[in-house]
């Protein structure tokens, strides 16, 4: 397969996300797996967070990113500057095709046939599996989660648990089908058949791929979370490692990762901390018996300096990926990760997708909220989404041509009737005479007012205008 | 222009202006000092929580017990250091009994003998520098003398960990042993044996990394 063709790997029409919606809405199972698991990841939190200032603790979480954030650029060469130092190789790549090129020509570079890959959402957003596998490379996940999901040849449904769409039963037919392994229920049988299967890999793959959870500009240090220690192997046993992240995870300070950590952890799984906490700053040196003898690490682009340009936008890359927002979503908990169609489902995704796919492509997002507000009131870094999707929305129906917003696609929703409808009922609002004289018309004219108002009214009764009109009822009062 | 330049360019001159950098103030994570029975008794209660086992024992007293622990899971090899001193007390103890493993010695390269330590060995024992009482967390910081897969690969991982370097809380151990001067290659923070919930939220352990974490506190 040729370069150019390789955005049309992308197999799911983010635009289709109402009938992938409905479908979903419509699975008992799908609405079963997803409901035990939020409601699960839900009190594990707040039980995680019992006896701490947490509000302190989540301005502190959103300083340390602004911090981050304000300094970009010199961090940014801070950390390649200290990662040079340290041996590890930093490249930078615009967008995700040109990440995929970089990770190919190491890989070429070293005559590699396999790569084990830790979990990294990133190599997602890359679609890094696809590219290498047509480049005769194989890639492999180790995330037990990550692994499952891609032996059933689909796409994580969470950004921390890829496979909760799926229960033990099904899981269990699966592996059985791919592995070869008995059909059982067994977690700890199944686990431990996949260890077993995944221990040669390790052993065997000429690199190994991971994501980044911070990094670390004044050290030169990649912090990795996780439970497995698959993050572990894949950064450890090959003999070579690459690291790809997006230019905004980096943090100034080592100091900055312990209450980065602290709520990263609780609010994505409620734990106090994970089994690892794995800081990597440069490769095996010369008298040192392991560890991989080439590190590199990839910053990827791929829309975050586009998001950084704008005041309000700027908040979406505070994120640090715990998916609390998605475990509280009431949208995502009944439509589960597919329907959106994206790398990053749930409320991040919402905001952060419509940047990377465009709102032409991605106009369904912002809309697919109720604006309830539970995202914004558990994200660790307090980033304001339920705004940033009003933002969104605005954006969608845009027709400013003279100070046009900043999002690719923007205006794709706009309608020619609806634009009408608002610039009539603008126009009205602003003429104190005209408003009173259409209201009185609408009162006296109510009946022939229509009982159906297209999309509005699918799942609504339609308003009732009401006989007298506020300024008449006034009156009357008064006299 | 390389992608590098352009993106550093366009980072640099923001349309929406200047950001400007708040403060930071990191006093929500302070604890009280906790004197060093109640952060054992914290390191215990947390790090059992998630599976981890903690003996406390002695200076004298420790090989005693795990020889009793590797005996009754039936580790019939035990993977130690070449200069560290755990390693050595193990090496002059089995001049004079017979209840403590076979003991292998990482002193090579993996690249020799990767096959070995994945097949073959059923412990791993390795000194910390300190544990995290807030979190039951043992800090690792693998070295020449004990490189990073011997806490990884064998099914069973062994770590020793002195009372009396216990901090409370993760902030306060890397400032008090100021990490920021310099990182080794590798640093981790080890809280339990490895464990997955990624199967219907289902607890299992031992998925990649080791099975049990033993941890044997010198008091």
């Amino acid at each position: 397969m040729s370069e150019t063709t390789h955005h049309s790997a992308h197999h799911i029409d983010v635009k289709e996300f109402h009938p992938r919606a409905r479908a979903a809405i419509h699975n008992p199972q799908i609405r079963q797996n997803f409901r035990k698991a939020m409601d699960g990841l839900m009190t594990k939190r707040k039980s995680a967070f019992e006896g701490w200032d947490l509000e302190t603790l989540r301005d502190l979480g959103a300083n340390i990113r602004m911090r981050a954030l304000a300094n970009l650029p010199d961090l940014l060469e801070q950390l390649e500057q200290k990662l040079t130092e340290n041996g590890v190789t930093v490249h930078w790549a615009a967008d995700g095709d040109e990440a995929c090129e970089i990770v190919r020509d190491i890989c070429l570079a070293r005559d590699a046939k396999s790569v084990i890959k830790g979990k990294s959402m990133v190599s997602e957003e890359m679609e890094l599996n696809h590219y290498l596998e047509d480049q005769g490379i194989e890639a492999l996940e180790s995330d037990l989660g990550e692994y499952i999901v891609q032996l059933a040849e689909e796409t994580p449904s969470h950004i921390i648990m890829p496979a909760i769409h799926k229960n033990t039963t099904e899981i269990s037919q699966l592996l059985h089908d791919k592995t070869g392994t008995d059909l059982s229920n067994d977690v700890e049988y199944l686990t431990a058949n996949a260890r077993l299967q995944l221990r040669e890999k390790f052993r065997n793959a000429d690199v190994g791929i991971s994501g980044v959870n911070f990094a670390v500009a004044e050290t030169g240090t990649l912090c990795l979370v996780e439970n497995e220690g698959n993050g572990r192997m894949t950064t450890t046993v090959p003999p070579c490692h690459i690291a790809v992240t997006g230019i905004e995870k980096v943090v100034p300070k080592l100091e900055d990762v312990t209450a980065l950590l602290a709520l990263l952890t609780r609010s994505a799984t409620g734990q106090h901390i994970t089994t690892y906490f794995n800081m990597i700053s440069g490769p095996r040196k010369a008298d040192e018996l392991d560890g991989p003898e080439e590190v590199h690490l990839v910053l990827v682009d791929n829309g975050r300096s586009t998001i950084y340009q704008d005041d309000e936008l700027l908040d979406t890359l505070r994120c640090i990926r715990c998916g609390a927002c998605m475990n509280h979503c009431p949208v995502y908990t009944r439509v589960g990760g597919h329907a959106y169609g994206t790398t990053y489902p749930g409320p991040i995704g919402k905001i952060l997708m419509p940047h990377m796919v465009g709102l032409d492509e991605g106009r369904h997002l912002p809309t697919a909220s109720s604006l309830c507000g539970a995202c914004g009131e558990v994200c660790p870094v307090k980033i304001p989404i339920p705004d940033l999707l009003v933002r969104l929305r605005q954006e969608a129906v845009d027709g400013d041509k003279l100070h046009p917003a900043k999002v690719r696609g923007h205006g794709a929703k706009r309608g020619t009737v609806e634009a009408m409808i608002w610039k009539g009922w603008s126009w009205m609002h602003a003429r104190p005479g005209l408003y009173r004289l259409g209201t009185a018309l609408g009162a006296r004219f109510r009946k022939l007012q229509p009982g159906k108002l297209g999309g509005w009214t699918q799942y609504r009764t339609a308003p009732k205008l009401a006989a007298k009109t506020l300024h008449e009822r006034m009156k009357e009062r008064s006299q | 222009m390389s992608s590098r330049d352009a993106i550093l360019q366009r980072l640099r001159h923001r349309t929406g202006g200047e950001l400007t950098a708040p403060e930071c103030d990191f006093s929500v994570l302070n604890r009280p000092d906790w004197s060093t029975a109640e952060k054992l008794d914290m390191f215990e209660r947390t790090i059992e929580s998630v599976h981890g086992e903690v003996h406390r024992t002695t200076e004298s007293g420790w090989i005693d017990r795990l020889a009793e622990i590797l005996q009754t899971r039936g580790a019939q090899t035990l993977l130690i250091a070449k200069e560290h001193e755990i390693g050595k007390a193990l090496k002059n103890a089995t001049e004079n009994r017979e209840d403590l493993p076979q003991l292998l010695v990482y002193d090579e390269a993996i690249d020799s003998w990767q096959e070995t330590l994945f097949n073959d060995v059923d412990a791993g024992i390795t000194s910390t520098r300190g544990g995290i009482a807030e979190t039951g967390s043992l800090i690792l910081w693998p070295s020449v003398d004990e490189p990073r897969l011997m806490s990884l690969v064998p099914p069973i991982h062994i770590a020793v960990l002195k009372a009396s370097e216990l901090y409370t809380t993760f902030h306060d151990a890397m400032q008090s042993q100021n990490w920021a001067a310099g990182m080794p290659t590798n640093a981790l923070l080890v809280s339990g044996p490895s464990k997955t919930a990624d199967i219907e939220q289902t607890l299992a352990y031992g998925v990649h990394g080791p099975k049990e974490l033993i941890v044997l506190v010198i008091e």
